[in-house]
C-alpha cells in the first residue's frame, strides 16, 4: 500500500528499477500468457440464430435495450395519463380513481424494474462487459440468451395484466398487503397475481444474466486486465449485479408468498381483518413482514440502478473532458462501499410503518453514512472536469445534467433519511420529487449520455448533435420544471397517490402548479421521441464514425471492425498494459494512450502506474 | 488441494495469496472452471432465498397469536403399536445425507475417468433423491389426511401449514430438479459425453467431468438446506 503514496506512483519509463527492464526493451512489455484456451462460440447461421435466439452478448444487449425502451415508453404514456388527471381533473373522461391507481402502480414498477434495471444491466451490461474486459463473449452465451427470453416473457405477463378481468393491480408499486389482495383495490384478482408471476419470472431471468456478468468479470478478462484496470462502467455494473443477486431473492420470496396468500388463502401477510362487520378468513399474518422483504429488495434496487449510472458517467466524463478520472481507486471503493451499505438501510422506507425508535435511529445513521461515499464520487466527477479539456458536446451536456440532478436529489435524500424530517414529509410530493430526481431523471440522463456516446460503436454512425442538444435542453429544463415545484407541493403537505384534491385547503396554491407541472411533463415526454427520430435519421443518413471516434482509451473502441463482430476481437485477443484513463499524459504524442499500447511505445512519458 | 500450475504465475500462501490472486489479471479464482464459479455464486443467491423463507417463518411463528403445534406429535409415526417421534424424518434425512456421500464418490471417480463407477454412483444419488421426494410426498399426504392445509391446521396455528408446505415444497422442487439433472448426467456419463468432450445442444460448451462436480455442489447445497429446514421445523 505504502508504495502508492511514494513518488514512484508515476513511472518514468527511463528508470530501469521500477519496471525491471531497460527502456524500450521487450521485457517491459511482458504480459504473462493466457491461462485458458480461447472460448468456443456458437456462431449463428440463420436469421433465427443470428438475430432472434442469438447467443451473441451484443445482440442480446440490443434486444434488452429495445424491449426495455418499449416498456419504458408504456411507462411514459402512463405518466402522461396520470399528469393529465392531476393537472386537469376530469378532462379525460375515462379516467376513474381505479384507473389512476393502476397507472401509478404500473408506471412505478415498469420504470424501476422493467425499464431501468433491464436497460442498465441487461442492455449496457451485455453489450459492454465482454468488450470492456476483452472477452469474446459472455461466459455462458446460451444461458444469456435464455435470460433475455425470460425477460421477454416477464414483460409479456406484466402487460397481459392490462387485458385481464379487473385490469392490472392498483396497489402502488410497493404492492403492500393486505390491501393489494383484498377486494376493493383495483386488480386485486388477476392483476396482482400476474404482477407477482411477472416479477418471479424477471428474477429468474435476471439471475441467469447476472451469473454471466459476474463470472465474465471475475474469470474471463483478457491478458493484462486486472480488476483495478477495468473501466468504472464495468465496476458499476458488476457491483450492481452482486446487489441484484442478493436482493432479488427477497422480492422473489415476497412475491411467492403473496401469490399463495391470494390463491391458496394462506395468511403470511394477512392479519385478522374486519370487513363491513364480517371477519375475513385471513388471520395471524404480518403485513410488516412483506414490507421488510420488499424493501430489503427495494433499497438495493435503488443502487442497482444508480451504480451502473455512476460507472458509466465516470467514463463519459473522463473521455469528453480528456482527463483521467480523479481518484480511480477511491471511485472503485466508493462503488463497493455504497453497494455494501445499501443492504443496511432498507427500513428508512418504513419510518411511518411503526418501528422501535432505536431502529429508526439505526437506519437513519446508516442512511446518512451512504452520503459519504456518494459525495466522494460527486467531488471526483467535478475534480475530473476541473481544468480538463472539456468538449461541450451532447454527451458532456448529459453528464453535467446528471451531476446537477443527482446532487439535487441527493440533498433531498438527506432530508428524508432523518426520521424526524421524514415523518411529516412522508407520503407527500416531496418524496415523489426526491426519488424522481435521484433515481428517475439522473439515471435517465446517464442512459441518454451513454446512448449518444456508444451509438457510434453499436451502429457505426454519429447521432445528430443538433437534435441531441434540443433533446437535452428540453429534457433538462423540463425535468426541473416538473420536479422542482413538487418539492414545494410536498412542503405545503399535498399528499401523493391522491386521485384528486377536491376541496382541500391546498387547492388554491397547488392547482396552478399542478397544471404547470403537467404541461411540462407532456413536453418532456414528447421530447424523448426526438431521440427515436434521431436514431432513425442517423441510421439512414448519419455521418460514419469509423474507428474510435471519441479517441477513447478503453477496449470496446479497439475492436478490429466497427461495429464489432461476433467474437469481438477477430483472430487475437487484445493484451492490456494500462488502465482505461490515460488521457492527456504529459509527453505523449496524442492526448490518449489506449489500454493496448505497450509501455515501450510510450517511453519518456509520465504514465500512471496501474 | 494443491494449487493448479499456471505458466508465469507465482502463487502465494494465505491471505496475501488471496489478495495477490484478486489483484492479478485474467481470473480471480485461479484454475477454477467458469461453471464451477457460477454455481458457487448461484448457490449464494439461493442461500438468500432460503434465508428469506426461514426468517419469514421465524417471524410468522413469532407473531401468530395461536399456539404452534408440537412437532414431535405432528410428525410422529405410529409403528407396530408404538408412537415414534420424527421417525420418517430421520429416515429421510439419512437417505439424503447418504446420497451426498455417493455424489462425492461420483465426483472422485469422474475425475479418475472411471466412467462406470461414476455413472452408477450418480444413479445411486438420483435414486436417493427420488426416495427422499417420495417420502416427502408420503409425509405431505399424511398431513393432508389429518386435515392440515396451507390455510388451516387442526393442531394449532394455520401458519404452520402455510410455512411447512411452502418451504418443504420449495426445497422438494430443488431436490426434484436435482434428480432430473442427475438422471441426465448419468446418461451422459454412460454415453461417454465427458470422455469425448461432446458439445451440448445449441451451446458451444465442451462436456467435461467437472460438470459432475458442479452438479455435486448443487446437490450438497440442497442437503445442507435440508439440515436447516430439519432443525427449524422438526426440532424447534
Amino acid at each position: 500500500m505504502s508504495e502508492d503514496f511514494n513518488n514512484n506512483k508515476i513511472i518514468h519509463a527511463q528508470s530501469s528499477e521500477t519496471i525491471g527492464g531497460a527502456s524500450g526493451s521487450p521485457d517491459m512489455d511482458y504480459v504473462r500468457p493466457a491461462e485458458t484456451g480461447d472460448q468456443d462460440l456458437y456462431h449463428g447461421h440463420s436469421f433465427i440464430t443470428k438475430w432472434i435466439f442469438c447467443q451473441d452478448a451484443k445482440v442480446i444487449g440490443v434486444q434488452y435495450f429495445l424491449l426495455a425502451t418499449f416498456t419504458g415508453i408504456i411507462g411514459l404514456i402512463l405518466s402522461w395519463l396520470m399528469r393529465l388527471q392531476l393537472g386537469f381533473p376530469g378532462l379525460a373522461g375515462f379516467m376513474t380513481a381505479e384507473h389512476y391507481y393502476q397507472f401509478v402502480t404500473m408506471h412505478g414498477m415498469i420504470m424501476v424494474v422493467y425499464f431501468l434495471t433491464a436497460l442498465f444491466l441487461g442492455g449496457f451490461g451485455n453489450y459492454l462487459i465482454p468488450l470492456m474486459c476483452g472477452a469474446r463473449d459472455m461466459v455462458f452465451p446460451y444461458l444469456n440468451m435464455i435470460s433475455f427470453w425470460m425477460f421477454f416473457i416477464a414483460v409479456g405477463v406484466l402487460l397481459a395484466s392490462f387485458f385481464v378481468p379487473g385490469g392490472p393491480t392498483g396497489s402502488g408499486w410497493t404492492l403492500y398487503p393486505p390491501q393489494s389482495i383484498l377486494e376493493g383495490t383495483p386488480g386485486s384478482g388477476w392483476g396482482i397475481l400476474l404482477m407477482c408471476l411477472s416479477l418471479i419470472l424477471f428474477v429468474a431471468g435476471f439471475t441467469m444474466g447476472g451469473l454471466n456478468y459476474l463470472i465474465t468479470v471475475l474469470q474471463a478478462r483478457t491478458r493484462g486486465m486486472t480488476l483495478m484496470r477495468m473501466p468504472l462502467t464495468v465496476w458499476g455494473i458488476f457491483t450492481a449485479t452482486v446487489l441484484a443477486m442478493l436482493a432479488f431473492p427477497a422480492l422473489l420470496v415476497g412475491s411467492l408468498m403473496m401469490s399463495l396468500d391470494k390463491v391458496l388463502g394462506t395468511s403470511f401477510f394477512m392479519p385478522t381483518i374486519l370487513k363491513a362487520g364480517e371477519v375475513l378468513e385471513y388471520g395471524g399474518g404480518s403485513p410488516i413482514l412483506f414490507q421488510h422483504l420488499f424493501w430489503f429488495f427495494g433499497h438495493p434496487e435503488v443502487y442497482i440502478v444508480a451504480l451502473p449510472a455512476f460507472g458509466i458517467i465516470s467514463d463519459l466524463i473522463s473521455v469528453h473532458a480528456r482527463k483521467n478520472i480523479f481518484g480511480y481507486r477511491m471511485m472503485v471503493w466508493a462503488i463497493v462501499g455504497i453497494g455494501a451499505l445499501s443492504f443496511f438501510v432498507w427500513a428508512h422506507h418504513m419510518y411511518v410503518s411503526g418501528m422501535n425508535p432505536w431502529f429508526g435511529f439505526f437506519f437513519a445513521t446508516t442512511t446518512l453514512i451512504i452520503a459519504v461515499p456518494t459525495a466522494m464520487k460527486v467531488y471526483n466527477w467535478i475534480l475530473t472536469l476541473w481544468r480538463g479539456n472539456i468538449r461541450l458536446n451532447t454527451v458532456m451536456l448529459w453528464c453535467l445534467g446528471f451531476i446537477v440532478t443527482f446532487v439535487n436529489g441527493g440533498i433531498t435524500g438527506i432530508f428524508l433519511g432523518n426520521v424526524t424530517v421524514d415523518v411529516p414529509l412522508s407520503d407527500t410530493y416531496f418524496v415523489i420529487a426526491h426519488f424522481h430526481m435521484v433515481m428517475g431523471i439522473a439515471p435517465l440522463m446517464v442512459i441518454m449520455g451513454a446512448v449518444y456516446h456508444w451509438f457510434p460503436l453499436v451502429a457505426g454512425k454519429f447521432l445528430d448533435e443538433k437534435l441531441g442538444k434540443w433533446h437535452f435542453w428540453l429534457t433538462f429544463l423540463g425535468a426541473y420544471s416538473i420536479y422542482f415545484p413538487m418539492h414545494y407541493l410536498g412542503f405545503i403537505g399535498v399528499p401523493r397517490r391522491y386521485f384528486e384534491m377536491y376541496d382541500s385547503p391546498y387547492v388554491t396554491s397547488a392547482v396552478g402548479m399542478n397544471e404547470f407541472i403537467s404541461i411540462a411533463a407532456f413536453i418532456v415526454g414528447a421530447a424523448q421521441f426526438i431521440l427515436i427520430f434521431n436514431i432513425i435519421k442517423t441510421l439512414k443518413t448519419g455521418k460514419p464514425a469509423g474507428h474510435n471516434p471519441w479517441k477513447a482509451c478503453s477496449l470496446e473502441w479497439l475492436t478490429p471492425s466497427v461495429p464489432p463482430e461476433h467474437g469481438n476481437w477477430g483472430d487475437r485477443l487484445p493484451v492490456v498494459h494500462r488502465w482505461a484513463y490515460d488521457y492527456s499524459v504529459p509527453g505523449a504524442k496524442e492526448d490518449f494512450i489506449t489500454q493496448t499500447t505497450p509501455p515501450s511505445e510510450v517511453a519518456n512519458t509520465e504514465v500512471e502506474k496501474t | 488441494m494443491s494449487d493448479p500450475k499456471i505458466e508465469g504465475y507465482q502463487f502465494k500462501p494465505g491471505f496475501s495469496g488471496m489478495a495477490h490472486d484478486t489483484a492479478s489479471d485474467q481470473t480471480m479464482f485461479k484454475g477454477v472452471h467458469w461453471g464451477k464459479a457460477m454455481m458457487w455464486i448461484f448457490l449464494l443467491s439461493d442461500t438468500f432465498i432460503f434465508s428469506c423463507f426461514l426468517i419469514s417463518y421465524m417471524k410468522g411463528r413469532g407473531s401468530t397469536p395461536v399456539e404452534w403445534p408440537n412437532p414431535s406429535e405432528v410428525f410422529g409415526l405410529h409403528v407396530f403399536g408404538v408412537d415414534v417421534p420424527l421417525l420418517l424424518i430421520a429416515i429421510m434425512t439419512f437417505v439424503l445425507i447418504t446420497s451426498s456421500g455417493t455424489m462425492a464418490l461420483a465426483v472422485k471417480y469422474g475425475y479418475e475417468k472411471n466412467k462406470k463407477m461414476c455413472g452408477w454412483l450418480i444413479l445411486a444419488t438420483a435414486i436417493g433423491g427420488l426416495t427422499f421426494v417420495g417420502m416427502q410426498a408420503f409425509e405431505w399426504s399424511k398431513l393432508i389426511h389429518e386435515g392440515v392445509r396451507p390455510w388451516e391446521n387442526p393442531f394449532g396455528a394455520p401458519q404452520f401449514g402455510s410455512f411447512f408446505f411452502m418451504i418443504t415444497g420449495f426445497h422438494g422442487t430443488h431436490v426434484s430438479i436435482g434428480v432430473i439433472f442427475l438422471f441426465i448426467y448419468a446418461y451422459k456419463t454412460f454415453a461417454g459425453h465427458y470422455d469425448e468432450k461432446k458439445r451440448g445442444w445449441f451451446t458451444s460448451m465442451k462436456g467435461d467431468y467437472v460438470e459432475i462436480e458442479i452438479l455435486g455442489l448443487y446437490w450438497h447445497f440442497v442437503d445442507l438446506v435440508w439440515v436447516f429446514i430439519f432443525a427449524f421445523f422438526y426440532l424447534w
